[in-house]
């Protein structure tokens, strides 16, 4: 048992990426879902492991082949990588006993195996990318986990979906090029690509013109990846066009993830040694981020699609998690952390209960949906409780952030910005309330017949309802793990 | 410091700055994939250019050597030209995708018969 104990960190992340080569080798479509649900609870349950292992106010190492930290590669998880350990196998758990029934709906019989090929692969790049110190370890994940996820956008059998991967491959590869400049750059001045040891060495070259680029290239690259205004172009298109088990899973994970490097770059690397204040990253941010909750949130209020409306209102809830890293204090922090968590349960919530209109409907359009709450009761249900969670009505998941993030705003006397994260939310509040309007005020077209979602998609996407109402009243794992992850980011590799 | 001594970071800079600009200003998709290579291409040339010392030799212990090139940046862009190939790769398998569908690699041509459809 200690031996395996000892390796958790690189089995969290193997197993994953040895399931997907050997579903390739299977090539029948239920065995492969069967693998792909067990490396899952099986990722989820070292991630809980580890999250719960890892020592207060320090971190778990692990030295790839015994290669001491700055000579090897290292992992290294701390709570905030435990965290986002936590947040990515478990929405990969849930939503993998989902895949079955909407996959068979949504791709060809053929692609099946393929499909769950790339979705193991793409759970272990993002796992990779959260337990990695190393710079380029990360990149090499990034991409990992970004070309999967290219591939299943396009899998499915809209031809919208073809130029929608096509567009994010482009602006991810440049986002992760970006990426790697900056880290060759930092390597170039230290030497080193560990980014504790990195953290460490800057102090010798503090503000050189390379160092100061290296942060402009990782701050727009990563920016490209994580979607944040006006580098969101890709997003929208991407998550309505894809197959609704992808959309469910990239919402949760793909962007979060990259915040979480984000964070780690500015708060941990740059952030003791860099006048980070001084540069106006900060005051940059900011601006970014009130442009994007307002800017999206209208746009979104105008769709005439559902999925393409969760896809704008993603874009929006990105910007609250900037605005968090941009008020730069501990509750601001901890705001984004825990509402990479929140948002992330929240909106697979939503695409996951929108996957199953597409199956029973063949359209998420509003239109089509006119008096849904007759034919799918359960589902509509789902997606209104998730839809507070997703303005921030108090008892949901969703208020405990905007709590955090007005705490924040009030703390750097920002009064304004306060008012407006509570005016931002009621426009958010404009859009949940269309889908309510659509599905039960109208009358419906045509003839009214139950035709609820399957019960094995219906679960899953209800344990994320139950979820998004449970982590508003109950906050001891979800909360606490975040003012940890904060601190823990803030504190850097000391 | 001169541009004449550091003319690799010039030579990385152009190249890269010549792979933005296709991939901006070329709406043909096979053109912004060529774009998107010499922009990748451009930063194998950052890692490598100053790995290498002037009269270093491979890195072999020896008493002859006294100087040697460092060998980390090649190991790092071997990987980095194995993503750089799958992403070419990914990229040019979708735009045979979106020619069997839309019998056409230009992008304003592939958005115009999109939007002619109800969305």
């Amino acid at each position: 048992m200690r031996l395996i104990a000892d390796h958790l960190p690189i089995l969290q992340v193997i197993l994953p990426l040895l399931a997907a080569p050997l579903i390739v080798l299977l090539r029948n479509a239920t065995l492969a879902w069967l693998l792909t649900v067990a490396v899952s609870w099986v990722s989820f349950a070292i991630a809980l492991t580890l999250f719960f292992a890892v020592p207060d106010g320090g971190a778990i190492y692990y030295e790839m082949g015994n290669w001491p930290m700055p000579i090897g590669i290292g992992y290294r998880i701390d709570a905030a990588s435990a965290y986002v350990l936590v947040l990515v196998s478990l929405i990969a758990a849930v939503v993998a006993p989902y895949a079955r029934l909407s996959i068979a709906a949504e791709v060809e019989r053929e692609r099946h195996y393929l499909f769950y090929a790339m979705f193991v692969l793409c759970v272990g790049g993002l796992l990779g990318i959260a337990a990695t110190n190393d710079a380029f370890n990360l990149f090499v994940f990034l991409e990992i986990s970004s070309l999967s996820s290219y591939v299943l956008i396009a899998i499915g059998k809209n031809r919208r979906a073809f130029h929608a991967s096509f567009q994010y491959l482009i602006m991810g590869t440049i986002g992760a090029t970006f990426y790697i400049i900056g880290v060759g750059l930092l390597y170039l001045m230290t030497g080193t690509l560990n980014l504790a040891d990195m953290a460490e060495r800057l102090s010798a070259v503090e503000e050189t013109r390379p160092v100061l680029s290296a942060l402009a290239f990782i701050t727009v690259g990563l920016s490209l990846k994580i979607a944040l205004f006006p580098l969101h172009f890709w997003l929208p298109n991407a998550y309505s066009c894809a197959p609704s088990t992808v959309s469910a899973f990239l919402a949760g994970t793909a962007t979060k993830v990259s915040v979480y490097v984000l964070m780690r770059f500015i708060f941990s690397v740059f952030g003791p040694r860099l006048p980070l204040e001084a540069l106006h990253l900060f005051d940059a941010l900011i601006v970014l981020s009130i442009a994007a909750t307002v800017v999206s949130s209208l746009v979104a209020v105008f769709q005439t699609d559902l999925k393409r409306m969760l896809a704008y209102s993603s874009v929006a809830q990105i910007g609250y998690i900037s605005l968090g890293i941009a008020l730069n204090n501990a509750d601001g922090l901890t705001a984004s952390v825990i509402h990479l968590f929140n948002h992330g349960v929240t909106k697979v919530a939503l695409f996951m209960l929108a996957g199953g209109i597409v199956l029973r409907l063949g359209t998420t359009n509003f239109d089509s949906m006119a008096g849904l709450s007759r034919r799918m009761p359960l589902t509509t249900f789902g997606f209104v409780l998730a839809g507070l969670s997703l303005i921030g009505v108090p008892a949901s998941a969703g208020f405990v952030t905007k709590w955090y993030l007005v705490m924040a705003a009030l703390e750097r006397g920002h009064w304004w910005l306060a008012a407006l994260v509570v005016a931002t939310s009621l426009i958010s509040a404009l859009y949940v309330w269309r889908f309510v309007e659509t599905a039960y005020l109208r009358e419906p077209v045509g003839e009214v017949k139950r035709v609820e979602a399957p019960l094995a998609m219906l679960i899953p996407a209800w344990i994320m309802v139950i979820a998004c109402t449970y982590f508003g009243l109950e906050t001891a794992y979800s909360l606490t793990g975040a003012q940890e992850a904060a601190m823990a980011l803030m504190r850097g590799f000391k | 410091m001169t541009v004449g001594s550091h003319y690799g970071y010039w030579a990385m800079m152009t190249l890269m700055i010549i792979g933005l600009y296709i991939l901006i200003a070329r709406g043909n998709l096979i053109k912004k994939l060529v774009g998107l290579s010499i922009f990748q291409t451009s930063v194998y040339l950052l890692y490598i250019a100053p790995g290498k010392l002037i009269g270093g030799t491979a890195p072999i212990i020896a008493e002859k050597f006294g100087i040697y090139s460092n060998p980390l940046p090649h190991v790092l862009i071997l990987t980095a030209i194995v993503v750089g190939v799958a992403t070419i790769a990914l990229g040019l398998a979708l735009v045979v995708r979106i020619y069997e569908a839309y019998g056409s690699i230009e992008e304003d041509e592939i958005i115009e018969k999109d939007s002619g459809l109800e969305r």
